[in-house]
């Protein structure tokens, strides 16, 4: 498990975990879960489209992730904000089966793109990941203040000069920015499933951001840990594991809240 | 006249028994879908309908390892994720998306799980396509009692509820004040859900029915000045995409010799064209926002 054939797993999941964590503290804050699906999954069509151009897949990649904030952000302008998304992604997908279709020998790697196929990652593809994600990382963490306030109260945030529609195309950036170099190596499943269950389990656990957030991302790690580790035992795709233990985080999330909120009414009470 | 027409229905179009098959089941996918989004998309729950829709996969997936017709797969497993999401009974839109999106990846886990499965105990190959990105052409025409089924016991739930659905979906509030069940409505507008994405994930494959579900509705709300004349204008756009991008789809083996287009990839994109061509017109005649988290989440966990 701990081999040397396992070592850029473990690595590059962390690193992936630690990034999704981190931007999953305002995934959960700003109710953004949606997108946090929707950008992950209208981003693989870009695989398959720079396979079929011969280019490196990785501008593929960038291609359709800017391609997706760009849908969201123009089509939300005029109609509802899921409509714009839902419509987006489909769009974005309904390409992605084109150029399906037309490279035939690419479909065995739709699952993988999908579901995440963390065994096997080579020395190279380190590099690209931990870059972007250090970078998604730094701009969240420069722009914290600013959308926390834009996040829990836009009028506050407009009062004090903070541009929602700005934080919302910083975030949206940030998040397809993530997602588009994890994507190739975990998965568009995985990033998803490691942005909201942690996040919205660290959120019941502490009402402090700061504490809530590194709470948000150890969460994160522990779960790709156990997942990569019930993974191997059984053999069993390790998405799996990520979906069903975001679940069980989020639902010990609540009960936690649930029993201190008790204690809290009963202290008052009392 | 004649090589107009022949240039537009390539030869055998007609004739072709998956074609039939795939306009029956599609356009009855399209009608049900175009009916039902309507409300979903009024209600702003787009996002349910989207992960109810993705989930259905999971059941897809299945059932290539049962040995049992997808539709019931996809029906079941839409079943279990509109009843996962509704029971948690939470209304506070931030708290519910959260809901779905945990719901919406565990499910995914599932699908993950059962296509690998697929794979190494049913060597069952390419189910990761057709289930995720739809073969309507390959619908086996037994399917269609089943598929006819599911989309007349939507229609029925629609016409039976149609009055509080509708006033539960405008007005909430209005529709508590006169003291009708909203839980109950909600929970029964997720079955009606269900029903409607396993039939469009059947056609056009699981993560692409939200396409017919949000697609056609989203435009017709924008275009009609009544629920009723929308939901006409929804099944309307949803069959001429469907139905259009299966023409589209069979003449395209004429226009690359060997393979052609699929045909998931043309409904989306005219569906797609739609909705941008009528952003002009005057933008959502709903009230704007009113889908939009404006509310601040505050610490409770429950509602």
């Amino acid at each position: 498990m701990f081999s040397s054939f396992m070592a850029n797993t473990w690595i590059v999941a962390s690193i992936v975990a630690a990034a999704a964590g981190f931007i999953g503290f305002f995934v959960v804050v700003r109710g953004s879960a949606f997108a946090a699906h929707a950008l992950p999954l209208g981003t693989f069509p870009g695989a398959a489209a720079a396979s079929l151009l011969g280019i490196n897949a990785l501008y593929g990649l960038i291609l359709f992730a800017g391609l997706g904030v760009a849908g969201i952000i123009q089509l939300g302008r005029r109609g509802r904000h899921e409509v714009a998304t839902a419509l987006t992604l489909v769009a974005l997908l309904g390409l992605g089966t084109l150029f399906l279709g037309l490279t035939r020998e690419y479909s065995q790697e739709v699952y993988s793109l999908f579901f995440g196929q963390v065994l096997g990652i080579s020395d190279s593809e380190i590099a690209p990941v931990a870059a972007i994600s250090a970078i998604a990382i730094g701009a969240t963490a420069l722009l914290f203040r600013p959308l926390l306030i834009s996040s829990l109260s836009p009028e506050l945030g407009e009062a004090r000069g903070v541009s929602n529609r700005r934080m919302e195309f910083c975030f949206l950036v940030i998040l397809a920015l993530a997602t588009a170099v994890a994507l190739p190596v975990v998965g568009a499943l995985l990033v998803f499933s490691l942005m909201v269950g942690p996040a919205s389990a660290a959120r019941s656990l502490t009402d402090r951001p700061l504490s809530a957030m590194l709470m948000s991302v150890g969460i994160a790690l522990v779960t790709v840990w156990t997942a990569i580790i019930l993974s191997y035992v059984s053999d069993w795709p390790v998405g799996f594991f990520v979906g069903g233990l975001g679940a069980i985080a989020y639902a010990f999330g609540r009960a936690w809240f649930r029993a201190r909120t008790v204690k809290l009414v009963r202290i008052a009470n009392a | 006249m004649d090589s107009l027409l022949t240039a537009i229905f390539e030869p055998g179009f007609f004739t072709s028994e998956p074609v039939h098959t795939a306009m029956i089941i599609g356009g009855g996918a399209a009608l049900v879908s175009g009916v039902v989004g309507v409300f979903t998309v009024m209600r702003g729950q787009s996002f349910a309908g989207h992960a109810v829709a993705d989930v259905t996969s999971a059941g897809g997936s299945a059932s290539f390892l049962l040995g049992i017709n997808p539709l019931l797969g996809f029906l079941g497993m839409a079943v279990v994720a509109a009843g996962g999401m509704e029971l948690v009974g939470i209304r506070r839109i931030r708290e519910r998306d959260l809901v779905t999106g945990i719901v919406l990846g565990a499910g995914l886990g599932l699908t993950a799980l059962f296509l690998y499965l697929d794979v190494t105990m049913g060597s069952t190959t390419g189910a990761a396509n057709t289930v995720m990105f739809g073969s309507m052409f390959a619908i086996p025409a037994e399917t269609i009692p089943l598929a006819l089924i599911v989309g007349l016991g939507a229609l029925v739930m629609v016409a039976v509820l149609y009055r509080p659905l509708l006033l539960s979906s405008v007005d909430p509030d209005l529709a508590e004040a006169r003291g009708l069940p909203l839980r109950l409505i909600g929970f029964l507008h997720m079955l009606m859900l269900a029903l409607a994405a396993s039939l469009s994930a059947m056609t056009i494959g699981a993560i692409l029915s939200t396409a017919l579900l949000i697609g056609p509705a989203a435009t017709a709300l924008r275009v009609a000045r009544r629920p009723g004349s929308a939901i006409v204008i929804a099944v309307l756009i949803g069959l001429s995409a469907t139905w259009g991008g299966i023409l589209l789809a069979y003449d395209s083996y004429y226009w690359t010799p060997g393979h052609g287009w699929p045909v998931s990839f043309f409904v989306v994109t005219l569906v797609f064209l739609s909705y941008v061509t009528t952003s002009r017109l005057g933008g959502d005649r709903q009230r704007r926002g009113a889908t939009l988290p404006r509310v601040r989440h505050s610490t409770t966990g429950k509602a």
